[in-house]
């Protein structure tokens, strides 16, 4: 390092030393801050890793909560999630070219490759928005309570809803009322609230009508939560299944089937689970949604001229550092939430 | 206000096109790489269940590929790998200690909670 002194003018130095790595201040510190957020990352992780192992319901498995795509529907398992992480390893590769641009001093590289981060930034973060509302929504059939105590989830293809037959008058509905709207969201209302009685649903203006619905396809019952009769793990196939399964929502009691998810209750495994997938893939998300802005006004700069006047692009290489961080934790993520 | 920072250090990284040239076939290398990596992840979840025999092999691989993965971003995206040593070690060596550390203990807990709620 000695050798490096003597082109260097005191003035000019830290507070009249040499800088103890030979890098500047801010890249520096930028490695720390890295450092420190890495820490909380592997923090949540970590607790994730210490719920999941010492809950004694079954947690759910990655492949079979996220296996839907958009327009295409269930069956492509993990491969959503996939591309997501394919976008954000593109985006990181389009960043380091901005960065190699900068070392070069071409201003027009550094801005073509910035702003194709940009764009893959916010493709990942419309994902996002899609998976999440996939996840609160949830399946059309959600998790079910059968009889004896235990819990499962239901795979196979739901049979649409064609319409509801009014039999008794409500405030809204007079009898023999056709009822051919939000079909969906009114049968998984009343479902949840135990507004279905042996195939009678109430609907909001407490009028009640037969429904008529196609049939189910492929239904089959993965129990997650033992039971007296059922332990984890069993799968329950065919008629048997669908009788398990209509009993239970059918039933006329309040919380014996559960879709999507929010804070307190998820269809797809322990309440921690649904708490954990918000909590960390929102941090992420947040994180992604702050380099994408981070990322905005380093290309203002860098169009305006300011780096190219400074003689060196490392505002870019900094920026640059925090977004391959962002992919980097989502490398972990994807792991550990979604693989493991 | 004098700005701190040398801008001899800032100059560093400069580099001519043929190295340019060179770095992006890196670049390029490592993109295929994590691809290729990203893809036998997502055909292993896909195809072998959780419940099979090949699970905990398929898991543990899963954690080797995503520590290798993690490396080629550090070491050649974020250029760690072209810093100097202790700048690389100042990094890495606090974050390591502190992390080994709280997976030890959170194994030991989870262990512990586990019995408890076991034998109640």
């Amino acid at each position: 390092m000695a050798s490096h002194s003597a082109k260097l003018d005191t003035e000019t130095l830290w507070g009249g030393k040499e800088s103890p790595f030979q890098t500047s201040y801010g890249k520096l510190m930028m490695w720390f801050f890295l450092v420190s957020d890495a820490l909380t990352f592997s923090g949540l992780l970590i607790a994730y890793g210490f719920t999941r192992h010492d809950t004694l319901e079954s947690w759910p498995i990655g492949e079979e909560t996220f296996n839907s795509l958009p327009v295409l529907g269930h069956g492509y398992p993990l491969i959503y999630v996939a591309l997501m992480t394919f976008i954000l390893i593109v985006s990181s590769v389009t960043m380091v070219l901005a960065v190699e641009a900068g070392h070069r001093m071409d201003k027009k590289g550094v801005v073509k490759w910035m702003i194709a981060t940009i764009i893959g930034g916010f493709f990942f973060l419309g994902s996002q928005a899609w998976e999440w509302s996939h996840f609160i929504h949830g399946s059309e059939f959600g998790k079910v309570e059968l009889a004896d105590g235990s819990q499962a989830i239901v795979k196979g293809h739901f049979g649409e809803i064609e319409s509801f037959t009014v039999i008794e008058a409500g405030s809204h509905h007079k009898e023999g009322d056709i009822v051919k709207e939000d079909l969906m969201h009114t049968f998984q209302h009343a479902a949840e609230k135990g507004h279905i009685n042996n195939g009678i649903i109430e609907l909001h203006d407490g009028s009640k009508a037969t429904i008529k619905k196609q049939k189910d396809e492929h239904l089959k019952l993965i129990i997650k939560k033992d039971g007296k009769s059922y332990t984890v793990g069993k799968e329950i196939e065919g008629k048997k299944a669908e009788d398990l399964y209509y009993n239970a929502i059918f039933s006329g009691e309040e919380n014996r089937v559960i879709y999507g998810a929010n804070l307190n209750k998820n269809e797809y495994g322990p309440q921690q689970y649904g708490q954990f997938f918000f909590f960390i893939t929102g941090f992420h998300g947040f994180h992604v949604f702050s380099g994408v802005l981070i990322n905005i006004l380093i290309l203002i700069g860098v169009m305006r001229g300011v780096y190219h006047k400074r003689g060196h692009y490392e505002m870019v290489e900094k920026t640059g550092l925090y977004w391959h961080f962002v992919d980097l934790v989502w490398v972990f993520v994807f792991t550990f939430f979604y693989l493991i | 206000m004098k700005r701190d920072d040398l801008i001899e250090y800032s100059l560093n990284g400069h580099h001519s096109d043929d190295e340019g040239k060179l770095i992006r076939k890196k670049i390029l290398k490592v993109t295929v790489l994590l691809t290729a990596i990203t893809v036998l992840e997502v055909a292993l979840g896909a195809y072998i269940k959780q419940s099979s025999g090949a699970w905990p092999y398929v898991k543990w691989s899963f954690v080797a590929l995503t520590l290798l993965k993690a490396g080629y971003i550090v070491m050649v995206f974020m250029h760690l790998g072209d810093e100097k040593k202790w700048l690389r070690n100042v990094v890495l060596i606090p974050y390591a200690l502190f992390i080994l550390y709280l997976i030890f203990i959170a194994l030991c807990e989870a262990l512990a909670v586990g019995d408890a709620w076991m034998g109640a």
